[in-house]
C-alpha cells in the first residue's frame, strides 16, 4: 500500500476514535465508531487483506453499529453534555493507555525488524509451490493457479485453513453461538403468568 | 492512474447514473400504462421558446425530456431546512444514502474488453476477487442515511420511518447474503467478472441449456436449477426489500408515515434520497443479472464471437456486451416497475415474518441442498424431488404471506 493512503486511513481511523470519547452525542459517537471501522477497513484492504476488511464493514459496520444507532433511537437517550466529568475514571482510563503502550512498546523492541516480503508474482509462486510440496493444496486446484498467477486467493485460503486446520474450534464456535442465540430467546420471552 | 479515472467517470457517471433518470421515466410511463393513463407525454425540447414555429420531441416519442424537467424543478425548489432539526445529521443524511449506491457500482462487469488504439482494457471498474461481498457490505452503509434523516428530522413520522428501515434492511441482509451462497458453491468463486464469464462459456444459472462438458455435465447443471430457482426468488425478494421498492416500502409510505424517513426534505436534498433508491434499484437489478441471468453475455455459445469482433482494429465487442447487460438491466427495472403497480403494500409484521420465519429457513436448507448437488451429483433423484418440494413450499409460503392480510390481525403481545 502507498505509505499515503497508509496515513489517510490511518487519521481517518484516530479522527473516529478520538471523536467517540470526545463527542456528547450518543448518536454521533456512534458514527464516529463507523468512521474508526471504515478506516479499519481501508487499512485491511491495504493489506492486501480484501475478504477481512470486507467482513469487517459488513459485519461491524454494517451489522453490529446499526444495531447501536438502532437501540440508541429507541431508548432516545439524551446529550450526555451536561454531566460533570469525574476526574477518577479519567485517571483510571490514561493509566491503562500508558500501561498498554509499555507493553507494547516492549513487544516491538524485541520483535525483528524485518520488511515482509513484497506480494509479487515470484513470491506468491514460491509460496504456492511450498504450499502444494506440503501436500495442504492440490497443484492443479484454484487456489495453486491463482497464486501463480500472482494473485492472492485470500478467501479461498482463509477458508481453507477454517475448515481444514481449524474445522474443529469452527464447529464449537457455530455451537455456542447457537446456545447464545437460544438463550437470548428464552431470556428475553416473558412468561404471562395468565397463561 | 488516469484509465481508472475514466472508467469511473465513464462508467458510474455517463452510464449508471443516466440509468436513474431513465428508470424514473419508465416508471411513469409503465404506471400509466397499467393504470390505463396516458402518463407524461408532452416534454420535449421548447424550440417555441426560442422562435420556432414546432417544439422538437426526440425520436417521435412525446415525453422523453420528462427527467430533465423533473430534475430542474427539484434543483430550482426552495431548498428549506425546518427550525428543529440537527443540522449537521440533517445535511449528512442524504450522501449517506446516494454515495453507497453509486460505489458499489465498482464491480460489477458492464461488458467483455474493450481495445482502443492498442490498448484493450476490462469494462469493470475494480476487477477484486469478493464482489458480491464488496457490494453487501457497501450497500449496508445505505441504512445509515435513511436511519440518520429519520432521526435528525427530530420529528415523529421521520424516526418511525428511520426506525422501520433500520429493522427491515437488517432482517433481509441475512437472508440475502445466506441466499446467495449456493450460487458461490456452485461457481467456486466470488469474482463477478469470472463468474460472467463461466455463464458465458456454460450457461446461465437459470438457463443452462448450452456449453456442455466433461466438468459441466448437463445433468449436474439441470439439478441446480432447483436451487438456483430458489436462491433467485429469495434473492430477488430481499432486493425489493433492501431497496425500500412497494410492496416493501415501509420506511417511507405515506398512507402510515405521511412521506416517511425525507417528510422535512425538500429539493435537492429530497431528490438525493430519491435518486438513492433508484440507484439502488440500478445497482440491485445489475447484480441479480449479473449472479443469475448472464450478466453481459447473449448466450447459446454466441460470447466468444462477439468478444472478438472488431472494426478497423478497434475491439467493439466490449461495447456490444455493455449494449447486452443494459438491455437486461432495463428489463429487470420494468419488472421493479411492474411489481410495484400491481402488488399491495405487506403490513409490516407481515414483512417481518416473511423475512424472518419463511426467507431465513428456506435460504438455510437451500444451502445444505446446493451443497449436496456440488459434492454428489449421484443421488440425482432424491436431490430433484427435495429441491421441487423446496421450491413449491418456498412459494406456497409466499402466497401464504400475501393471504394473511386478509385475515383480521391479532393484537401483539408487548
Amino acid at each position: 500500500m502507498p505509505s499515503y493512503l497508509f496515513w489517510l486511513f490511518s487519521a481517518v481511523m484516530l479522527i473516529g476514535g478520538g471523536a467517540v470519547i470526545a463527542l456528547r452525542n450518543p448518536v454521533a459517537s456512534a458514527l464516529a465508531v463507523v468512521t474508526c471501522f471504515v478506516g479499519l477497513a481501508g487499512l485491511f484492504v491495504g493489506l492486501s487483506a480484501f475478504f477481512v476488511g470486507v467482513i469487517q464493514i459488513l459485519v461491524y459496520t454494517g451489522a453490529v453499529m446499526v444495531l447501536f444507532i438502532f437501540i440508541i433511537m429507541l431508548l432516545n437517550l439524551q446529550d450526555e453534555a451536561k454531566r460533570a466529568k469525574p476526574m477518577t475514571p479519567i485517571l483510571a482510563g490514561l493509566g491503562l493507555v500508558v500501561a498498554f503502550v509499555i507493553q507494547l512498546l516492549g513487544v516491538l523492541a524485541r520483535s525483528p525488524d524485518t520488511v515482509a516480503p513484497a506480494l509479487d508474482q515470484a513470491t506468491l509462486a514460491e509460496s504456492a509451490s511450498a504450499l502444494v510440496n506440503s501436500g495442504s493444496i492440490a497443484a492443479s486446484g484454484k487456489i495453486a493457479t491463482a497464486l501463480n498467477a500472482g494473485r492472492l486467493p485470500d478467501v479461498h485460503l482463509i477458508g481453507r485453513a477454517l475448515f481444514t486446520d481449524y474445522n474443529l474450534p469452527l464447529q464449537i464456535l457455530g455451537v455456542i453461538l447457537l446456545v447464545a442465540t437460544v438463550g437470548c430467546v428464552a431470556l428475553s420471552k416473558k412468561t404471562n403468568p395468565s397463561d | 492512474m488516469l484509465i481508472i479515472i475514466l472508467k469511473i467517470v465513464v462508467l458510474t457517471f455517463c452510464v449508471v447514473l443516466p440509468l436513474v433518470p431513465v428508470a424514473v421515466f419508465f416508471e411513469r410511463r409503465f404506471c400509466a400504462v397499467i393504470q390505463d393513463r396516458v402518463g407524461p407525454n408532452r416534454v420535449g425540447i421548447p424550440l417555441t421558446l426560442f422562435g420556432f414555429k414546432k417544439d422538437c420531441s426526440i425520436f417521435g416519442i412525446g415525453g422523453l425530456i420528462q427527467p430533465v424537467a423533473d430534475g430542474i424543478k427539484l434543483f430550482l425548489k426552495e431548498d428549506f431546512t425546518p427550525q428543529h432539526v440537527r443540522k449537521v445529521f440533517y445535511w449528512l443524511a442524504p450522501a449517506l444514502t446516494l454515495a453507497p449506491a453509486l460505489i458499489t457500482a465498482c464491480v460489477i462487469p458492464f461488458g467483455t474488453d474493450v481495445t482502443l488504439f492498442g490498448h484493450t482494457e476490462k469494462l469493470v471498474i475494480a476487477d477484486i476477487d469478493i464482489g458480491p461481498l464488496f457490494i453487501f457490505s457497501i450497500a449496508s452503509l445505505t441504512v445509515y442515511g435513511i436511519a440518520i434523516a429519520g432521526w435528525a428530522s427530530n420529528s415523529k413520522f421521520p424516526f418511525l420511518g428511520g426506525v422501520r428501515s433500520t429493522a427491515q434492511m437488517i432482517s433481509y441482509e441475512i437472508a440475502l447474503g445466506l441466499s446467495l451462497i449456493p450460487v458461490l458453491l456452485y461457481f467456486g468463486e466470488l469474482n463477478l467478472s469470472a463468474i460472467v464469464q463461466q455463464q458465458a462459456d456454460h450457461g446461465w444459472l437459470l438457463l443452462p441449456l448450452w456449453g456442455h462438458d466433461a466438468a459441466h455435465p448437463l445433468t449436474e447443471k439441470l439439478l441446480f436449477w432447483f436451487p438456483a430457482a430458489v436462491s433467485f426468488l429469495i434473492f430477488t425478494v430481499s432486493i425489493f426489500a433492501e431497496t425500500n421498492r412497494m410492496p416493501f416500502d415501509f420506511p417511507e409510505c405515506e398512507t402510515e408515515l405521511v412521506g416517511g424517513y425525507h417528510t422535512e426534505y425538500s429539493s435537492m436534498k429530497f431528490a438525493m434520497f430519491f435518486m438513492g433508491e433508484y440507484a439502488a434499484m440500478v445497482i440491485g437489478s445489475a447484480l441479480i443479472v449479473t449472479v443469475f441471468l448472464g450478466g453481459w453475455s447473449l448466450g447459446f455459445g454466441t460470447d466468444a464471437w462477439i468478444a472478438k469482433l472488431n472494426i478497423a482494429g478497434f475491439g467493439v465487442g466490449g461495447l456490444l456486451h455493455l449494449g447486452i447487460f443494459l438491455a437486461k438491466v432495463l428489463a429487470f427495472i420494468l419488472f421493479f416497475i411492474l411489481v410495484r403497480w400491481t402488488i399491495p403494500r405487506f403490513r409490516y409484521d407481515q414483512l417481518m415474518k416473511l423475512g424472518w420465519v419463511i426467507f431465513f429457513e428456506a435460504a438455510l436448507v437451500n444451502v445444505f441442498l446446493a451443497a449436496l448437488i456440488v459434492a454428489a451429483p449421484h443421488l440425482q433423484g432424491a436431490i430433484i424431488a427435495v429441491g421441487a418440494l423446496l421450491l413449491i413450499a418456498v412459494t406456497a409460503a409466499i402466497i401464504w404471506v400475501a393471504r394473511v392480510s386478509e385475515i383480521k390481525p391479532q393484537i401483539l403481545r408487548a
